[in-house]
């Protein structure tokens, strides 16, 4: 599927991200700028880590107002794919895409490591390339992924199936340890009901080449290519 | 005119930096401090002078921006 890559001030991880696009779909994304509302012609719509206009406010609180959040709700709406990793998880929160809000890590300490996600389903097309309960290793790099909701929407989410993956062990086993941020029910990633809106805080495109250390995050990207 | 919204966690919203602020008072030697909130204060100058129409201002931002009711409250005060 054709990409873009949306990108704000203080947005750092967009090459990143453009890499482990074009890895796996041999074309490059289109990059679009916040204040463009144009998103014609994308399948798939991308928000990448960093930090949207200095984290001011609320972590995304800005960026989920820019000018073309107007035109990624429109896309969603007409039943487009939109990815949103770390602080592209706040944004679409904060844009109200997806249901929740992210708050400081349990810690208070911003947490650079790796983390382990076990996949809740992969009957979607975002995880179409891993197997249900699977888990695989990703790259955690945030001061605010402790996910928050309150125990309806939670059990909305549960119910409904779109919690996409919990915080785990190497193993694949849910514990308080491997849920280093603290989030609620270790919810690392959401789906909206129509499982095409994807946010989730730790980084898939960090490990998408041997030469990265892993290629754990690239059946996610291969997956997407393909669809 | 000057409107000035508080934004705090709602309560059961956990708040690990009031947590961390009593901690680091009980280090300081003060005692007795059952807990600690930690929110902000933003001011707003307001062209508006009709208290009603500013008060309804300031809560329609609060909504749409300044606060986020999922995991916040807020309250607005009026001064002069």
């Amino acid at each position: 599927m054709k990409a873009g890559i949306v990108i704000f001030p203080g947005i750092n991880r967009e090459r990143d991200m453009a890499i482990a696009l074009a890895q796996s779909s041999g074309e490059a994304p289109r990059m679009v700028w916040h204040k463009e509302t144009d998103l014609s012609g994308l399948d798939l719509v991308v928000i990448p880590g960093g930090f949207s206009f200095g984290d001011y406010l609320r972590c995304g609180a800005m960026a989920a107002r820019s000018p073309v959040m107007q035109a990624v709700h429109d896309h969603a709406a007409r039943g487009g794919y939109v990815l949103g990793v770390c602080n592209g998880f706040q944004i679409l929160v904060e844009a109200g895409l997806l249901p929740g809000a992210l708050l400081r890590n349990a810690s208070l300490r911003f947490l650079s490591m790796d983390c382990h996600l076990r996949v809740e389903r992969s009957d979607t097309v975002f995880a179409s390339r891993y197997q249900r309960n699977q888990t695989f290793r990703a790259v955690m790099a945030h001061g605010d992924g402790n996910y928050f909701a309150d125990d309806a929407t939670l059990d909305r989410l549960e119910g409904e199936g779109l919690v996409a993956f919990r915080y785990a062990t190497p193993q694949g086993e849910v514990t308080p340890e491997a849920n280093l941020n603290g989030s609620v029910r270790s919810i690392a990633g959401i789906y909206t009901p129509n499982l095409r809106v994807l946010g989730l805080m730790p980084h898939p495109e960090d490990l998408v080449d041997p030469l990265m250390g892993g290629a754990d995050g690239k059946p996610l990207f291969d997956a997407l290519a393909a669809a | 005119m000057k409107a000035t919204v508080t934004v705090m966690l709602k309560a059961g919203v956990l708040d690990p930096q009031g947590k961390a602020i009593a901690h680091a008072l009980g280090t300081l030697g003060f005692k007795g401090v059952e807990d600690v909130r930690a929110g902000k204060v933003i001011e707003l100058e307001l062209a508006e002078t009709d208290p009603d129409r500013a008060r309804a201002a300031a809560e329609e931002m609060a909504r749409k921006l300044l606060a986020n009711t999922v995991i916040e409250s807020f309250r607005v005060s009026l001064d002069g």
